[in-house]
Formats: structure tokens, sequence, C-alpha cells
């Protein structure tokens, strides 16, 4: 049954461009210009969805994008507004959770259990026994709105599901592009200032665009003007999410290409709210009826889309857009009955179930129609002002709340429907002085004095809330005005606490259509007036967010060193480890590190923090930062060092070499190389100030290679141009600096955390392949080759070399590293020194220790937590593997200071639920204790 | 998102800076108790109103600043660079 009209004056369908889709798997025309909802109502669909808590059939209310009826799913994308989104050919559309049918609704039941559903139902009806809350949860998430996402048939956007983000600095940002807004606009912009101009709705217009031929007019003439000015970016099909501190305004964007949704971050000189008036839905029994529809939502589908909404209509007007909207009907060919609220007129009850089939008017008369309309009142969308500051008063004479735009900030303005009424003229000379105003206080104006807008009149309007019946307020969350009495008499006087006892306001309308009914509900329940009662709270988001949009794209670089193809098609297994990937090993680790413990191999170990540090204070610096001593270290040497925070806890360690009399380089962890840089930081600009050190981050600067194993010296001779590797010219923990394989300016330091004889070179980025290719050519009689950080673990570990933030945590001190022996009380000062002095007793915290496992094969997890010998726990496994070079598992652990002597014997809890035994051994190291293999 | 006045590059908005708290006097280590140590590690005034803090522009010029700033509102003050003097 066709329900489209001839063409309209302003109608948005192209006829020339018909389109099919299909709704429920059955195939629907439309045109191109059509919403999913207006296509439909076309082809006399009339419910949409079933209510959330009833599964009452529903239908279209509002007709736009805060309609509650007509969420559906398109394609994969659940929860979309199908009175806003405009249909395309070919798009799957369904309805949502009316399972098994939209037409047969076994959830219908439920309306005869409406006994077991009373206001704050969720609060009583499903809280006892606690036990039973798994089953109510299976019950109560049948209830739950929402679609499916994927992995259904994919949408159109297929292969461009990619969310975005902006950054946007406007002069002024114009939210809501009616009448006011868009003459605010062209004012702004015409003053010299860069206006963004956001519409929610797909074009600009606001209600100018179902109105009559003089709208129109002033319609056309309007988008003339924008689009004539320069200076303006128009975002139609975009929300305002919010506003914030500094006026950020936080911009949800649709309808892109390339992008499913784009989230703009606004930083606005001014704010121009714009949002206009949003029609109230009147309370009475059977509102929610299919075929009760509000004003706005009639002239939507007659005058934009030419869609006929019913064939016998009564329609209950209190205002002109009710009288406009009866004419409009009529045009159409509707039979209307009007029933004028101004004088008496009221409707008490709709009556059917799938759609209307009669009214009961206020006199007791019964009118048969399939058409309810009601034009009983707006709602001022203050949302975005009282995030702002404003608190909106409660206005008798307009009934409805009004902004109070004394208590705005000076950086934030309304016009339009939102201050008050008036003619489209009258309306568009208020936005042109606001558009005037705006300009001059962003300061980008030649305007300069200030000049109030002239105020707009507000007219007389009958307080119309709830009729003589009760009916549905939240369409959302199916919340009707029986279940706030009800919230009422238990106590919930206060919107605030009524709201979150009932969920009313709480749907996915937010509040936007119901609020203010549920104000003067209260208020009526409460025999209070409404202007003391008081509204509920407004935040941000005002429209619903996906998370794609919030998340937007990954922006976390991935770091690589520049060796990072050389891994690559070497067959290097990659690690991520933090921003790094990083070679874990080349096909077996463990052959890898009996290749450092027997002959010669190398490692890519770019991603340790260097950091130059240059001045006549350096020595200071690092005598401050350090808790071990480095005012004699000779140019030449290198020292292992370890940092503490003004807690003692450790935070880094790393080996620091002083290059030349005012120049040193300090290595760090690999993940401490940015804090370690703003710490140094922090104590030359905050505490020493005087003190004349530059710290400049090289970290990928350098290529840095280690060049591990006994051979290593004699591979190393083989590619140094002018540095003397022999061992009593180049001695253990020394640096030189020199050309390497051609390549000046390369530092290389004599140190070994594999515990064998080693040498750490850090190589001009660029020239890092060469001289990595250089090693493995040169060496290959040597029997060299490349090991991942996998072998290196396995090698520091038999050497007992703890890790910062492995073998330690967040709350180890210096001496529960293991690391006293480092401290050095007796210099003045040092960052953590009056922590480290009072700590250190038994009984206090944990210590790293050594375990040897019995049996001693077994490798127990990382994070084992260790019992002692009343079963209690007593510290945990902080590093296992089995070493190679043993034939046995080698630990380390954090366990508690009295049980951390050699020899004392802790239960490891396995990850399987076995037990172990471990004893402490005598040191951390276990292979080559004594550093001899180091020193070679 | 509020916007910090830097010295040295202007408003900037607060994603860019790390918050490095309200600035407090580091007790003399050689002299100090375990008390007055313990509160300069823990204790914050936590004021409602004006305080005196250190923003660090992470993403900026790299400096320290101290800003005063209102915790009620975020209504902010000029800042000035840690290092001038008036930092500690
Ligand atoms: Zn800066």
């Amino acid at each position: 049954m066709s329900m489209r009209l001839g063409p309209r004056v302003g109608e948005v369908i192209d006829r020339d461009e018909p389109l099919s889709f299909t709704w429920n798997g059955r195939t629907y025309p439309g045109y191109a210009g059509d919403t999913i909802a207006s296509a439909l109502a076309a082809c006399g669909v009339r419910v949409f969805s079933r209510s959330f808590k009833y599964h009452r059939p529903r239908g279209l209310l509002t007709a736009s994008h805060l309609d509650p009826g007509c969420m559906v799913q398109v394609d994969d994308e659940p929860n979309v507004r199908g009175a806003h989104r405009r249909v395309r050919p070919g798009m799957d559309v369904r309805s949502q959770d009316t399972w098994p049918t939209l037409s047969f609704d076994v959830k219908a039941a439920n309306e005869l259990a409406r006994r077991m559903l009373p206001a704050g139902f969720y609060y009583k009806t499903f809280m006892s026994p606690g036990w039973l809350w798994p089953a109510y949860e299976r019950v109560l998430e049948r209830f739950a709105h929402g679609g499916v996402v994927g992995p259904g048939k994919v949408s159109a956007l297929d292969g461009n599901e990619r969310y975005d983000k902006r950054h946007a600095h406007p002069d002024v940002l114009v939210a809501g592009g009616g009448p006011a807004g868009m003459a605010a606009a062209v004012t702004a912009a015409r003053s010299g200032c860069s206006v963004m101009l956001v519409e929610e709705e797909l074009e600009l217009g606001g209600h100018l665009r179902w109105g009559d031929d003089v709208d129109l007019t002033a319609l056309s003439e309007l988008r003339g003007r924008v689009a004539a000015t320069p200076g303006i970016e128009v975002l139609t099909d975009a929300v305002v999410l919010g506003r914030y501190d500094g006026n950020e305004i936080s911009v949800l964007q649709r309808g892109l290409p390339h992008v499913a949704e784009r989230l703009v971050k606004a930083r606005a000189r001014t704010l121009v709210a714009a949002p206009g008036l949003i029609e109230r839905p009147y309370v009475f029994a059977g509102n929610d009826v299919p075929g009760v529809m509000l004003s706005t939502a009639v002239r939507r589908l007659v005058n934009l889309h030419a869609v006929k909404p019913g064939d016998r209509a009564v329609v209950l007007t209190a205002n002109a857009d009710g009288d406009a909207t009866a004419l409009d009907l009529e045009r159409a060919g509707v039979e209307v009955t009007r029933v004028d609220a101004r004088r008496g007129g009221d409707v008490t009850r709709a009556l059917g179930r799938g759609r209307v089939r009669a009214v009961e008017l206020g006199d007791g008369r019964r009118v048969e129609c399939d058409l309810l309309v009601t034009a009983t009142g707006w709602t001022s969308a203050v949302s975005l002002l009282t995030m702002a500051g404003d608190q909106p008063r409660y206005d008798d004479t307009a009934a409805r709340f009004r902004p109070d735009a004394s208590r705005l900030p000076s950086d934030v303005m309304a016009t339009g429907g939102v201050v008050g009424d008036g003619s489209c003229a009258q309306l568009v000379a208020h936005g042109e002085a606001t558009g005037r105003e705006a300009a001059r206080r962003s300061a980008q104006s030649s305007v300069t004095a200030s000049a109030a807008p002239p105020p707009l009149p507000v007219e007389p309007h009958p307080a119309l809330f709830r009729g003589r019946t009760h009916g549905m307020v939240d369409f959302s969350e199916d919340v009707s005005s029986k279940d706030l009495f009800t919230a009422v008499e238990e106590g919930f006087r206060c919107p605030e606490l009524a709201k979150r006892y009932t969920t009313a306001t709480m749907g996915p309308a937010q509040g936007k259509l119901e609020s203010v009914n549920v104000v003067a509900i209260i208020a009526e329940a409460t025999g209070a007036a409404i202007a003391e009662t008081g509204t509920t709270t407004w935040r941000p988001p005002y429209a619903p967010v996906s998370l794609g949009a919030l998340a937007g794209r990954l922006r976390e670089p991935t770091r690589l060193s520049p060796l990072a193809s050389w891994h690559h098609s070497h067959g290097a297994a990659p690690l991520v480890a933090g921003a790094w990937i990083r070679p874990d090993h080349y096909g077996d680790p463990v052959a890898e590190a009996a290749s450092v413990r027997d002959g010669v191999g190398i490692i890519d170990v770019t991603p340790i923090g260097k950091i130059d540090l240059r001045g006549p204070d350096v020595s200071r610096l690092l005598n401050l930062v350090y808790v071990n001593k480095w005012s004699k270290l000779e140019v030449g040497r290198v020292r292992y060092g370890v940092m503490c925070g003004e807690d003692g806890v450790v935070i880094d360690d790393g080996v620091t070499g002083r290059l030349a009399e005012d120049r040193y380089l300090m290595s760090t962890t690999s993940s401490g190389a940015v804090t370690v840089w703003e710490w140094l930081e922090s104590w030359l600009q905050t505490e020493r100030p005087q003190w004349r050190v530059h710290a400049t981050p090289v970290t990928t600067s350098y290529a840095s290679i280690n060049v591990a194993g006994p051979r290593s010296r004699d591979l190393l001779a083989r590619v140094v141009d002018d540095v003397d590797v022999a061992p009593e010219a180049f001695p253990y923990m020394h640096v030189r600096t020199g050309r390497l394989a051609g390549v000046p300016g390369c530092v290389v330091w004599r140190i070994g955390f594999t515990g064998e004889l080693s040498f750490e070179l850090h190589v001009p980025a660029g020239y890092g392949l060469h001289v990595w290719e250089r090693l493995l050519e040169a060496g290959r009689d040597l029997g060299v080759r490349p090991f991942g950080v996998e072998a290196q673990r396995i090698l520091r570990l038999e050497k007992g070399h703890l890790i910062v933030g492995q073998d330690t945590d967040a709350t180890t001190k210096a001496y529960g590293a293991a690391l006293d022996g480092l401290v050095k009380l007796d210099k003045d000062d040092f960052v953590g020194r009056p922590e480290l002095s009072w700590g250190g007793q038994p009984g206090d915290g944990q210590r790293l220790v050594g375990l040897r496992m019995s049996p001693d094969s077994l490798v127990p997890a990382e994070g084992s937590q260790l019992l002692d010998h009343r079963g209690l726990i007593c510290g945990r496994v902080t590093s296992s593997r089995l070493s190679p070079a043993l034939g046995r598992a080698v630990c380390l652990a954090q366990v508690e200071a009295a049980l951390a002597e050699p020899g004392r014997q802790v239960t490891v809890r396995l990850v399987d639920g076995g037990t172990a035994r471990a004893a402490v051994t005598e040191q951390l190291a276990q292979v080559d204790p004594e550093g001899v293999r180091l020193r070679a | 998102m509020i916007l910090l006045p830097c010295p040295w590059c202007g408003p900037r908005d607060a994603d860019e800076f790390g918050y490095a708290g309200e600035i407090r006097p580091r007790p003399d280590p050689s002299t100090t108790t375990p008390a007055e140590w313990r509160g300069y590690l823990y204790l914050r005034r936590n004021t409602a109103g004006w305080t005196r803090e250190r923003w660090f522009h992470r993403m900026g010029c790299r400096r320290y600043l101290v800003l005063e700033r209102d915790t009620t509102n975020n209504d902010v003050r000029p800042s000035t660079d840690a290092s001038s003097g008036s930092g500690s």
C-alpha cells in the first residue's frame, strides 16, 4: 500500500533516482533522499521496533534522529537511527531485538506481567538471592537493546571501516544550522572570523525545511548566503557532543567518504549555541501506539519526504505549528479532526495496538482514525549551554525551561529558538546580532562596540505535560508516568533520584525528548511547582558516540632499528618490547646462546636508551641521580650505575662512560630511555638550574651492536681502524671512540651484560647495517652468528644480572634488588638518600635472590609464587630459564628478607597446581660468579 | 581539555603536557626526619582554589613550568619557566 504523495515544493527525495533495499529480508522501494524510515513509511510500514521492557510495538514518533522507535540494524552496524540515516541501494535493514519476529513477538507477553517490572525493578525483582545472579543476567540480557556487531553481512563501507580524528581552531563555532545559526555564521564570517557551522541533520535549514512557502523562500535565501560567504566551513550530519574547558567543542561527523565517523576537536574562541527547540511528546494512555506522532514528525514526513502518514487524523494542537500541520495534512488529502488545546480540547486515550484505531477525546467523544498528531509544546535544547554553566529557569509563560544567559562565560553565546520565539525575520536578526558580537569577542573583527542582540519575544503557551490518563514518559526505557508516581510514593521525590530509580531519561534518547515531562510529572506527584522541582544534569556526550570514533586511528608509532630489515630477511622472530619490535631469536635461541659462550655472537641492542651529556657539571649530575659515586670517573672509563627515586625505589640502571673531559654518554634501559631523560631534565630545570649540563637523547642516533663471546676481541680487531683492543690497552669497563669499518664517530665500551667478554659498539645510525654486515663477514671463520633477545636473557640470567622492572617492581628499593653494595651513603646527597639510609633492615620487604630448583631441571613459570614453611606466600619467581651452559634451571626471585639467606628452602607453587622445592643460592650468578670471563 | 599558557610556546592543549604536581620544597637530605621526608614524598595539600604546580611541556619546548591554577574552575595565570627561580 503506497503512502507516497505527489511532489511537494520542499521535498528532499529525488524521484528520478529510485532504489531498492531490504527490510527484514523483503525488498522495498525508495528514492534517493529518503531516510530508512521515510522509505518504509511510504510503503505503509508502521511498526519499526519493539519497546525495551514490555516489547510493545513502536512506530515513528519524531521521524528525526531522536526517534526512540526506529533504531535499526543496517548491514553489520547496530543501533542506526532509521529516521536519520539515508537509505542506500541494496542496504540490508533489520529490526533489532524482536525475537522471533517484529509482527509476532513472544515477549509482548511481558505486558501481562507488568506487575513483575515495577518502577525500580532493577533494584527489586532481581536482587536476591545473590547466587541466582548469573541466571538473572541471562534473563535480563534478552531484554537488552541493541543489534549485532558483525560478523553479519559486511557493509558498503567494507575495507574503509576506519575512524578518524581532526583538530580544528575556528574563531566561531555555531552549533545548529537553523535560521538563527545560519545568520550568525554568515555575520561572523563577514566580520573576518573563520567559522565552523555544525548541523546534526543532513542539510541546513532547521524547521524552515518543512515550513510553508515563506519559510522555503527564506531557507533558500539563507542557504545562498552561507554558500556565498567565504570563511564558513559547513559540517552537516555532524553533532556537537560536548563543550569542555577552554571552549573545546567535540563534534562527531558522520556520512563521510572513506571513514565511518570522524571526531573533530574544535578549539573555538566563541561558541554560538543555536540548537533550537525539540518538540515535546504528550503523556496519555496509548501515547506510544504506532500512529501517534508529534506534529514535526508529520511535517517532516509530508513536506520533506512526500509520505502520507495516515488517512484519517486527529490533531491535538496548542500552537501555530500544530495548526500548520493540520493544514499540511488536509492538503495531502488526509481527513482531519482538530482538537484545540488552547480552547480546552484534550485527548485522553489512543486505542489500538499495532496501530491507532480510534481516539477518546477529553469531552468523551470517540473519533475513528489511524493517525493522532500532538503539538503540545517545546523543550529548549539547553544541554550544550548547561555544559558551559547555564542553569535554565522554568518560564511559566512559555511553559518550558529557558536558558539564563547571564550565567554563561563570555566565550559562549546563544541564539535562535533556544533563546525565545519569533518570526523567521526576528530569529535571523537575533542570529546576525549574535554573530556580530561573537566576532567581536573573538577579537577577529573590525566591529568594536559591543551590541547586545535584541531580545526575542516569548509567546504564551499552555502548560501541557500529562493529560488525564497515565502514559509513556520515556519511550526508550518504557517508563510511564505511573512508574514516576510510584517512585515519588516510595520517596524518590527529586528528579535526580527518580531518574535513576526508574531509569527515565537514561535510554538512547538521553532525556532530550522526555526529561521535562519527567520533571513536570514529579512536580505533579509531589504537588510542587516545576520551577522548584529543578532539572536533571546534562552531561556530554549530547548524542550517542561510537567507541570507534573515540578511539580514532591508532597513532602509536612502532620503533625499528636501522637493522630491522636485515632481521626480517634473516628469519628473526619479532618480539614486541614496548614501542620497539626486536628480534626474539633467529630460529634457535639455545644455539645462539651457546655460540656466545663458546665463540662470538652479535646482537642488535639499538633500543638501549642513550643520552649525550655535556658540560662542566655532568659529574655533579651523575652523583645526584645515581646511588653510587661518580666524581672520580676518569676519561676513558665506564661505570655501572643505579638510579632510585626519592622513595628509594630502583627506577633504572645502565652504564655511563666518560668520553672526554666535559662529555659523557649515558645508557638507560630500553623502556626507561624517555622517562630517564625527562627525569634528568626535571632535576636540571627545577632543583639545580645553576648547573651547566646539556642532556640530549641520542638513542636512535646510534645503532648499537653488542659483540659478545670469548672470540669477540678477535672479531673486533678485524673491523676497528684506530682503536687498540688489546687486553692491556682496552681493559674491562673502559670506553674508546674511533673508526670502525671506516665509520668515524663510533663509541665502544667494554662491558658484559651477557657475562662474557664483550664490546658494545655505538655506530652512527646510518652506518649501522654496514658495520653489522662487516662483523658477520669478518667473523665467518670464527663462527659469528646473530643472537636475539631470548639468548641474551638466558645469558644474563646465568650470570645473575637483573632487569629493572622484571626482577624489581614498583616497591623494590636498592637493597631489595641486592644492590646495597652500590649505595654510597657517605655522599652528601643523591636522589633517595634519606629513604635508603633508613631502610634495609631484616623484615623490611623482599630481597632479590637466586633459586636452585629441585628437581634442578624444572623451570617454574615467571611469576610463580613462593611459599614459606607455613604455606604463606613469601615471594615470587621473577625470571626463569633453562640454562644451556649448566643443564638446569636458573632463576631469580623476590623473597622476604628473612628467607633470603643462602640455603633457605622455599616451596614454589607451579602453574599446573603442583609444587616444587627450591633453595636460595649462594650468589645471583650461576655461571662464572668470579667474573673471570668478563675480564679476559 | 584546558589550555595552559606556556611562556615559550603560548597557549597549548593540556594534552601536550605532563603534570608534575604541586610544588613542594625538597627537605635538606642531611637533616631531614622520616616524618618530614615522607610528607614531601606522599602528602599533598590538594587545595580547592589557587595552587602552584609544575607542568612539563613534553610535546613542546620540553621545559618544566610553574603554573598557578584554580582547581575549582581551571582558571590559569601566566606561567614561568621552572628554572627562573620561582620554581621551588
Ligand atoms: Zn612550551
